[in-house]
């Protein structure tokens, strides 16, 4: 993105002063502070409310792997397991392809190629979750069931975590889903870190008389690297959070996986098919302590992931 | 506060009609408007509980289990009385208990009574009337191609076979058990893997199937127990009747367990199951009534009756509930006691006849006449809606 | 990160001899090949959604599907709750998201000190990552425990509450590309500094507010998980009573794909077409704008 290199200090620092330049500054700050507000409200809410379960089990809510209405026992493993397991296989198919779609659009597409494939893959951002889990149930899962998933589990199904049966509903599909669901993310914010590399280092490069390939392996991504590994982060982030679509393809079974075709469930899932009709107390204080855990991960890969992209394209880049 | 919420709300509306253009009758207008038929009931014995004149919206959650029943219950009394509209929403038994004790609903929807525990939780003052509204079957359907590739429709199917499945155990269709109670297609039962798909969310069919399940093998009662939530050894979870029959019916090799009806309209197969004299029964209105007079005696003064399984009798189904709706004894809203006092008045008289064409079956008249009876109970204000 | 080019000391040794030349041509060749499949295989998901949306929703796609809700048992029926229940509560989300979303923006931008702007981009930024579903858990606790009944106000806050800091951060970003010389002018001219806000700032940033606004409206339209515990849903028509519950298309769907009625499943499919359409023509026309400037 371009460098809107004028600091956010204060543009009508001092010239606000009249009074309804400071009733126009004080409104527009309560607003601005609404942001502030809603977040920390959101947190002291999880906090406070997954009290209850995480005294009864403390550090061991992590680590349980049992999640038992009847007998009152709630552990969080296997919904992080669920939640990390299907967002690194986005991650794991989704950060090369976007990352050479990122590439070929940056520096090899010629304008007229560029801008509708930069288009389209926008607006595959725009499709909502609850579409894609629709397309997820009815035609990518039985698609995959029959044809990748067969296919892995005759060949490799003899490593265990390749082992069918394929159902075509599980932390695989899931994985598939969220793959597109990311994509765009890291496509476009990639693309961004790799235009923001200065065309001094291009030329360097060309100069001692590399092949396009070799200067960007060796002049541009280093040089971006630190804002793709954020472009990847962000796009973890958004997996890992991702709710409808996973639910509807994931499988909804909270047991730890075994294989990845195995069926799973996430913590963004199990709060959504569960927290209207968890008992009141206990049980759903640990659905609160899942979302807990999930809000202190994904903003802690926010936070990662800000900071690399903005060692790149500074503060004011992408959102 | 909800009225003046309301209010605003509906101010905050106003402004979006102005901008939006677009122009919309006043087809419901807030709770309070219906105000002029909330005063107070007439003494005296009423043969049946006034409908109000004004306009009033019921929002109730809760049972999938008889929500196909509520929508036809809700759109012929809808025809009756266009000034109510009843919107159910089917979200689980458990859904619906929640929402009862937060008060975020008119009236809650469970097939599993409250537990003691469940009551405790109410706020303090609360009180909580059930009342049943219908029994219905929970059948195990399946969606199985046999090895000549054509559809298998019929199975036989016994409680330790059952278990063996939703623990896990049997895990292909054509496992020595289920071949030995299903000989006529046995050379068919294809090496399909089983699939389970169970609840995902707090159901009262979850109730009556992991109590059947636990009333018919010790292994499920000791390592998984009977509740609207279990740890499920096996399978995926899917949410409602609706998620468990659209589950099994998206792929061959499923099984899941559901309301009668949900079979029904999916066009899914059932399995006949072994009861308690040993002939094998498949799902039925009639199966479910002979259950239910078979156990009318049983029936808890304070009307919370466990599923009824394994009942006596050669055509009796072995697993069948109650279904209720559960309503606070005090009405806050009297014409909205009014309303649902109608409701369920004519839910429990003239939609009784209904049951039996949709997969449910009707109360026993003594539980009828004392559901009918609970009605006089629920006041406004401290005054029955409906005195005796 | 400035030491890469000093990195390839080799690179020039590499450079002779014309057999290591030929490889490296090949090289080259197939990895920017590689680099094409890739991105045209990022282009294909969102033709084969397309198409099967299309594909499926155009037969299910009729009056009745807008103009009718659901019938009991599945039998004929449509999607008229779930219409206007989208067509209420996106509009309320927006109505309080965007003056909040927009004026906030304006506090980063022209306002506050560079502390104050981190903080709040920062947090704005989580907002943006937060999982949709944790919002709905925040709102039901705030918007409908307290006035005990489930209802569209709240669905519309907590689509508010997703919209905000996209708003914020788009709006923030174009007022940056507004001149300063224009502020100045206008300072200049002794007209205050809220009305030059309002009156040139806000102008002048108007199309990219404009533009973010819109790519907000179209994200909130087709959020179905802060809804749950929220608006609900409804089988209902509920035209006006923010007090109540209220469906919205995505519920519409999710609910919809579940059911083990052909029928019901073609609904979901209609009103995904439905949805898709319009989510597609505000992100078509938006961009379209925006690019077209990029290209001119």
């Amino acid at each position: 993105m371009t460098s809107a290199t004028v600091t956010a200090a204060a543009r009508f620092g001092r010239a606000a002063s009249r009074v309804p330049d400071v009733v126009f500054r004080s409104g527009s700050g309560v607003l601005a502070w609404v942001a502030v507000g809603i977040l920390g409200l959101l947190a002291a809410l999880l906090v406070a409310n997954s009290g209850q379960a995480l005294a009864k089990f403390g550090i061991s809510f992590l680590t349980g792997t049992t999640w038992d209405p009847i007998a009152g026992i709630y552990g969080a493993l296997p919904f992080i397991i669920g939640t990390i397991a299907s967002s690194f296989i986005a991650i794991v198919l989704a950060t090369p392809i976007g990352l050479l779609t990122a590439i070929f659009l940056a520096e090899l597409a010629p304008r007229r190629v560029a801008i509708p494939l930069t288009f389209t893959i926008e607006l595959l951002a725009a499709i909502p979750s609850v579409v894609f889990g629709l397309w997820g149930v009815f035609v990518l899962g039985p698609f995959l069931s029959r044809t990748v998933e067969a296919w892995v589990v005759d060949t490799l199904g003899w490593i265990p975590i390749f082992a069918g049966p394929p159902f075509g509903v599980g932390l695989f599909t899931a994985g598939v889903i969220l793959t597109l669901m990311i994509l765009p993310t890291i496509v476009a914010i990639s693309r961004d870190m790799i235009t923001a590399v200065p065309d001094s280092q291009r030329e360097a490069m060309l100069a001692l008389g590399a092949t396009r390939w070799e200067m960007i392996t060796n002049a541009v991504l280093p040089y971006a690297r630190s804002g793709i590994i954020g472009a990847v982060i962000l796009g973890l982030g958004r997996a890992l959070g991702e709710t409808m679509a996973v639910t509807m393809v994931i499988g909804n079974r909270p047991q730890i996986p075994q294989s990845i075709f195995d069926s799973s469930q996430t913590i963004a899932s199990q709060i959504a098919t569960t927290f209207n009709e968890a008992s009141i107390g206990l049980q759903t204080s640990a659905l609160i302590s899942l979302g807990l855990v999930l809000l202190v991960i994904t903003m802690t890969l926010n936070v990662i992931a800000r900071l690399l992209v903005w060692r790149v394209a500074g503060p004011q880049g992408t959102s | 506060m909800t009225n003046r919420a309301s209010r605003l709300a509906s101010l905050a509306f106003g402004a979006i009609v102005v901008i939006a253009g677009c122009t919309s009758p006043g087809a419901t207008t807030g709770p309070t408007t219906g105000g002029q038929a909330s005063g107070p009931p007439a003494s005296g014995g009423m043969s049946q509980p006034q409908v109000p004149s004004g306009n009033v919206t019921l929002s109730g959650a809760g049972a999938t289990f008889p929500a196909l029943l509520y929508q036809v219950w809700i759109e012929k009394f809808g025809e009756a009385h266009s000034n109510v509209t009843v919107d159910y929403q089917a979200i689980g038994s458990g859904g619906g208990i929640k929402a009862i004790t937060q008060q975020t609903v008119d009236f809650g929807a469970s097939d599993a009574a409250m537990k003691d525990e469940e009551i405790a939780a109410l706020p303090a003052g609360t009180k909580i009337l059930h009342v049943p509204t219908a029994l219905g079957a929970v059948v195990v359907i399946f969606n199985l191609a046999g090895a000549d590739g054509s559809a298998i429709k019929k199975l036989n199917l016994d409680g330790d076979t059952i278990a063996g499945v939703f623990l896990g155990k049997i895990t292909t269709w054509n496992d020595p058990a289920i071949a030995a109670l299903n000989a006529d297609v046995a050379s068919n039962l294809p090496a399909t893997p089983i699939k389970v798909i169970h609840r995902s969310d707090g159901s009262g069919t979850t109730n009556a199937f992991t109590t059947y399940l636990a009333t018919v093998s010790s292994e499920w009662k000791d390592s998984v127990g009977a509740g609207k939530e279990v740890n499920w050894p096996t399978g995926d979870g899917a949410p409602g009747n609706d998620g468990v029959s659209g589950g099994v019916k998206t792929a061959d090799g499923r099984i899941g367990y559901v309301e009668l009806q949900y079979a029904v309209v999916s066009g899914l197969s059932s399995a006949a199951v072994k009861n308690a004299n040993g002939k094998f029964v498949a799902g039925s209105s009639a199966g479910v009534t002979a259950a239910a007079e078979g156990a009318v005696d049983a029936f808890p003064d304070d009307f919370r009756a466990a599923p009824i399984i394994n009942g006596p009798g050669d055509d009796t189904y072995p697993i069948a509930a109650y279904t209720y709706l559960l309503l606070y004894q005090d009405q806050t809203d009297a014409t909205k006691g009014q309303a649902l006092t109608a409701f369920l008045h004519w839910a429990l008289t003239d939609g009784q006849s209904e049951e039996k064409a949709i997969g449910y079956a009707p109360l026993p008249a003594p539980i009828q006449q004392k559901a009918l009876e609970e009605l006089h109970r629920i006041t406004t204000g401290g005054s029955p809606i409906w005195p005796m | 990160m400035t030491g890469a080019v000093i990195a390839q000391p080799s690179m020039a040794a590499r450079l002779t001899g014309a057999r290591v030349g030929r490889r490296r041509t090949v090289v080259d060749r197939s990895m920017r090949t590689i680099a094409m499949g890739a991105a045209f295989l990022c282009a294909l998901p969102l033709a084969a959604v397309l198409f099967f949306v299309a594909a499926n929703g155009l037969s299910a796609l009729s009056l009745d599907l807008i103009t009718k809700p659901p019938r009991a048992l599945g039998i004929g029926g449509g999607a008229a709750n779930a219409v206007v229940g989208t067509l209420q509560m996106v509009p309320l989300a927006a109505l309080i998201a965007v003056p909040v979303g927009v004026l906030g923006a304006v506090y980063i931008a022209e306002f506050a000190n560079s502390r104050s702007a981190r903080v709040i981009r920062f947090c704005a930024d989580v907002l943006v990552g937060m999982p949709s579903i944790l919002i709905g858990v925040f709102v039901f606790t705030f918007l409908v425990l307290p006035f005990k009944q489930f209802n569209g106000f709240a669905g519309s806050v907590a689509l508010a509450v997703i919209m905000i800091p996209v708003v914020m951060r788009t709006t923030e970003e174009s007022l940056h590309l507004v001149p300063n010389s224009l502020r100045e002018a206008s300072l200049a001219l002794g007209v205050p500094a809220w009305r030059t806000v309002l009156s040139v700032v806000l102008r002048t940033g108007l199309p990219g507010i404009l533009t973010g606004s819109m790519l907000a409206i179209a994200r909130a339209m087709g959020e179905t998980a802060p809804l749950l515990f929220t608006a609900l849903g409804s089988r209902v028509v509920n035209v006006g009573d923010f007090g109540r519950p209220m469906d919205s298309l995505p519920l519409f769907i999710y609910v919809n794909a579940r059911q083990p009625v052909d029928a019901l499943n073609q609904q979901a499919w209609g009103a995904a077409f439905l949805l898709l359409l319009i989510v597609l023509i505000i992100n078509v026309a938006v961009r379209a704008r925006s690019w077209g400037r990029r290209i001119g």
